[in-house]
């Protein structure tokens, strides 16, 4: 089985940690299955998963909570996954903050600190900066559960980063956000990383969130990495056709090559692969309505009826039923009005061939 | 959402009952702790504060009452040493055990008392268990008087019964702390000791001012341990009360101390429940 | 040293705290093991080692006439103080979680008072009551004792299970149609069932046992527990250890029961604690 290794990191610098090999059981469920990965320095990596996939789990690997049940994890000269948490120069941003509540937002974030014996001076010196680096100043002398949800985050921000660690791990951080505050918090959490300038490993659900924010995706299911490329990467050309799907809309089409030809239903287009089944994922932004023009040399056109128009501001996706049960979903501008019988054009090399993504058990 | 009656039908029964067979009794004992015991033995409704006038003046009151505080105190602290740890042993390190284990914490709380008090009778009298075995081994050459009929035996017998009593509330204090927070505890670098007196032990401090709440109140009022065990070395408040409602008997007086002891009770009660709100934090 | 891995187990580390458990689960348990292993002594109570083994005091045991009676008496006090306590407890468990009225949070501590207060104390003024009253003593006044006191632990089982008992289903019940009897009987009852029973368990045992208010309130006819206590006034025989035995491994399965049937009901960190709910239930 091809493993899915974190080559060429976004920005071409020093490997920081190095994920080799990992697996975990718990009893006999599998979550983790030989997972490699490296993670560079000072670059924003996000862990996209739906719930089960087996994220968390990893993250916590790294964090030091859980201990994998084979495999290896490098940090620098170090064996990581040998030390435990509180060794680790690692910290974590928790997916429900986990502020301690009967110390206040400044003893909160001056306890690693307090507990590797800097300091007074120190410590007050280096609170203040991480306070005021994430806005919450004033709120130094406040119990946990008199801010709002959003400001907690903002401390366990703090609490995490005056450690000054050398990787960062956020669990959904975001998650509890209503979705204002939720864009605001992504915009300003990409910009901190930044300007620290240290590794961020990020855990989400949310597609949007993960290309919003990260210099590589890591694609996460049932416990392998599926994909694991810069996010224009990952859109532009998924790997895998569970790639296609869950990140963005895509139109999944199964064909048959013959003689370098591909016949998927009524559709047909020249493409140099060997014989045999082939899968392709094909973005709804890539099929227009060819109103009229003159096909472009090669490109693919096909009429149907319109079944659906779904408005969304700016575009619209519409679904075409194109006869021998072929559905394709188009995004068309926004201006047009309802539409019935249309005729859809694509380009060829819009269709990216895609490997299955079998059901793992 | 429950209707005017609804809420009158669940209410007035036991409101009733508990006013007529608590709150009215507690307030006969109150009216009692003001009457006299006459020469032929009858009690007179002559109300007067010389019961609490006896209790201030004659000595052997204050003394035992002192002394239960005592013997109250050690036991209260003897149970909360061998109480916590095992919480703490139970709640984080017990994994998968930790159900069977409780349950064989609850299960001699819910064992009959007068069992298990004879049980320590039988063994720390001079011919019991413990003098002898002792002998067997020629540890010592004769019985060890003090371990039976002395404050020791009540401490130790009181300190039996109720350490499951303070291990209880400190569990569930441990129990209910999200686990997150000793991950973070971890994560921002602190050892295991560090986390326990950093944030464990700060959160648990309900729990603990609750069981040793339990332990004194339920200790200072015993009258059987030290009527088994104590001797008259080991006599504690509860025991003159007793007697002053048998063989020495003056009513009155008895009731004047139970009502004492009510107030302490009550006072300490109070005073505990402010105390473990000032260390509630969730 | 490793600490709290989530795939705990028992580790090397905490070796001090292990044998800490090991020593307090001894003192628990070691002064029984002796009293049921000396109840086969033929020797007596007492001397080390035990010899003679034998079922003689087992045999005295159940030929002892009063101690049965006591037994008997025992069951219907227990029988009747249960009635009581659940009748009078459980609305006042629903009372405490549902009505407000004035006087609550007097009445609240005045049914929680039992479970701390000395039991003597409860006992005397009972007494005095009956005293005043001319009441007689006997088996009656007993159960009124127990009931009453009783009652506090009917009702902080009740409200550990209202706490958990969803209120839409009620809202549902009566959305549908039901009135609040109807409710009561087809909805809040039977999702009761777990702490109602896990209570009568409770209490049954506890009247079984109770020393400190029947002492007071005893008239002509034993409890088992003042039979016991009055034989050992007269003089220790190992057939106290044979009686004692026997009470043991019935309220070992009794408690083992009532837990089972209470964790059934809710995690298990909770059971145990009910009395702390209930005093706290004001303030949600």
């Amino acid at each position: 089985m091809a493993t899915v290794r974190g080559a060429d990191a976004g920005t071409s610098s020093r490997t920081l940690l190095s994920i080799r090999n990992v697996a975990k059981r718990f009893g006999k469920n599998v979550v983790l299955r030989d997972i490699s990965l490296d993670v560079a320095e000072g670059e924003f990596l996000t862990i996209l998963g739906e719930s089960g996939s087996g994220k968390t789990t990893l993250l916590r690997i790294i964090a030091g909570f859980e201990t994998a049940s084979a495999g290896e994890v490098w940090m620098g000269e170090e064996r990581l996954d040998r030390q435990p948490p509180y060794r680790r120069r690692v910290n974590t941003v928790f997916q429900h903050y986990a502020l301690f509540p009967h110390l206040t937002v400044e003893q909160n974030v001056a306890y690693g600190l307090r507990v590797a014996k800097r300091p007074e001076a120190e410590i007050a010196f280096r609170v203040k900066e991480a306070l005021d680096k994430v806005k919450m100043s004033a709120h130094a002398k406040s119990k946990p559960s008199k801010i709002s949800g959003g400001q907690q985050q903002r401390i366990a921000l703090a609490r995490a980063l005056v450690n000054r660690p050398r990787l960062l791990l956020l669990d959904e951080p975001l998650s509890a956000l209503d979705a204002n505050l939720r864009r605001q918090m992504q915009v300003e959490l990409k910009s901190l990383q930044r300007e620290v300038g240290i590794s961020f490993i990020f855990v989400t659900h949310d597609q949007e969130e993960a290309m919003v924010m990260s210099d590589r995706i890591a694609l996460l299911r049932s416990g392998e990495l599926e994909q694991v490329a810069t996010p224009r990467e990952i859109y532009g050309r998924p790997a895998t056709a569970y790639a296609a799907q869950f990140i963005g809309h895509t139109n999944l089409l199964k064909g048959e090559v013959r003689a370098g030809v591909v016949r998927c239903g009524v559709l047909t287009w020249p493409a140099a692969l060997p014989d045999g089944p082939a899968l392709f994922s094909l973005r709804p932004e890539n099929i227009r309505l060819a109103a009229g023009t003159p096909a472009g040399t090669g490109s693919v056109r096909v009429r149907g009826k319109v079944r659906h128009q779904a408005f969304h501001g700016a575009t619209e996706l519409i679904r075409v039923e194109c006869g021998d049960g072929l559905v394709l979903v188009a995004r068309t501008p926004g201006s047009g009005g309802a539409l019935d019988d249309v005729e859809l054009e694509f380009s060829p090399t819009d269709a990216i061939l895609v490997r299955e993504s079998p059901e793992r058990i | 959402m429950f209707s005017r009656a609804y809420k009158a039908a669940v209410t007035l029964p036991p409101l009733v009952w508990v006013t007529v067979f608590l709150l009215m009794p507690y307030l006969l004992m109150f009216c009692y702790s003001f009457w006299s015991v006459s020469a032929s033995q009858t009690i007179e409704h002559s109300w007067n504060l010389a019961n609490y006038g006896q209790l201030l003046r004659v000595n052997v009151y204050w003394q035992t009452l002192l002394r239960s505080m005592g013997i109250a105190a050690r036991v209260t602290i003897f149970s909360l040493v061998l109480g916590y740890p095992l919480a703490y042993f139970l709640s984080f390190y017990a994994g998968e055990k930790k159900d069977l284990l409780y349950q064989l914490v609850i299960i001699p709380l819910w064992v009959s008392y007068l069992v298990r008090a004879y049980a320590w009778k039988t063994i720390l009298g001079s011919d019991g268990v413990l003098n002898t075995l002792l002998q067997y081994v020629h540890l010592t050459k004769h019985p060890l008087e003090f371990l039976l009929y002395s404050p020791f035996a009540v401490v130790l017998t009181l300190t039996h019964i109720y350490t499951p009593f303070a291990f209880l509330p400190i569990y569930a204090a441990l129990e209910h702390i999200p686990l997150n927070l000793v991950e973070a505890s971890h994560d921002l670098g602190a050892t295991p000791g560090q986390t326990f007196w950093k944030v464990i032990f700060p959160l648990s401090i309900p729990g603990v001012v609750a069981g040793a709440t339990f332990a004194f109140v339920l200790s200072l009022g015993d009258f059987l341990a030290p009527l088994l065990l104590g001797g008259p070395s080991g006599i504690m408040i509860s025991n003159i009360v007793v007697s002053l409602f048998g063989a020495a008997y003056n009513w009155p007086l008895g009731a004047a101390i139970s009502f004492c002891m009510l107030l302490l009770v009550v006072g300490l009660l109070f005073f505990s429940e402010r105390l473990e709100k000032k260390w509630s934090f969730s | 040293m490793e600490f709290l891995v989530s795939d705990a187990k028992l580790v090397s580390g905490s070796r001090w705290l292990f044998f800490h458990a090991v020593a307090v689960f001894a003192f628990l348990y070691l002064p029984i093991a002796i009293l049921i292993l000396y109840s086969f002594n033929g020797e007596g109570v007492g001397g080390f080692p035990p010899h003679h083994l034998t079922l003689d005091w087992y045999r005295t045991l159940f030929a002892d006439g009063p101690i049965w009676d006591s037994v008997l008496n025992s069951l219907q006090v227990a029988l009747a103080a249960m009635v009581i306590a659940l009748t009078f407890g459980v609305p006042a468990a629903l009372a405490l979680e549902r009505a407000q009225f004035p006087g609550k949070a007097l009445f609240r501590r005045l049914v929680l008072l039992p479970l701390i207060l000395p039991g003597i104390i409860t006992g005397l003024s009972l007494l005095m009551l009956f005293n005043v009253t001319g009441t007689k003593l006997s088996l009656m006044t007993i159960v009124l004792g127990h009931g009453t006191a009783l009652i506090s632990v009917a009702t902080t089982e009740v409200f550990a299970g209202l706490q958990k008992l969803d209120r839409a289903q009620e809202e549902a019940s009566l959305d549908l149609g039901a009135n609040y009897w109807q409710t009561f009987w087809r909805i809040t009852v039977p999702n009761l069932k777990l702490p109602i029973i896990g209570a009568a368990l409770l209490i049954f045992t506890l009247s079984m046992d109770e020393i400190a208010v029947s002492f007071f309130l005893i008239g002509r006819d034993n409890t088992l527990p003042l039979e016991i206590w009055g034989r050992l006034r007269r003089g220790i025989t190992p057939e106290i250890n044979a009686v004692s035995t026997i009470i043991f491994v019935f309220s070992l399965v009794a408690i083992v029961f009532w837990y089972r049937l209470r964790v059934r009901g809710e995690g298990a960190a909770d059971v145990g604690t009910e009395s702390v709910d209930v005093a706290e239930g004001d303030a949600a």
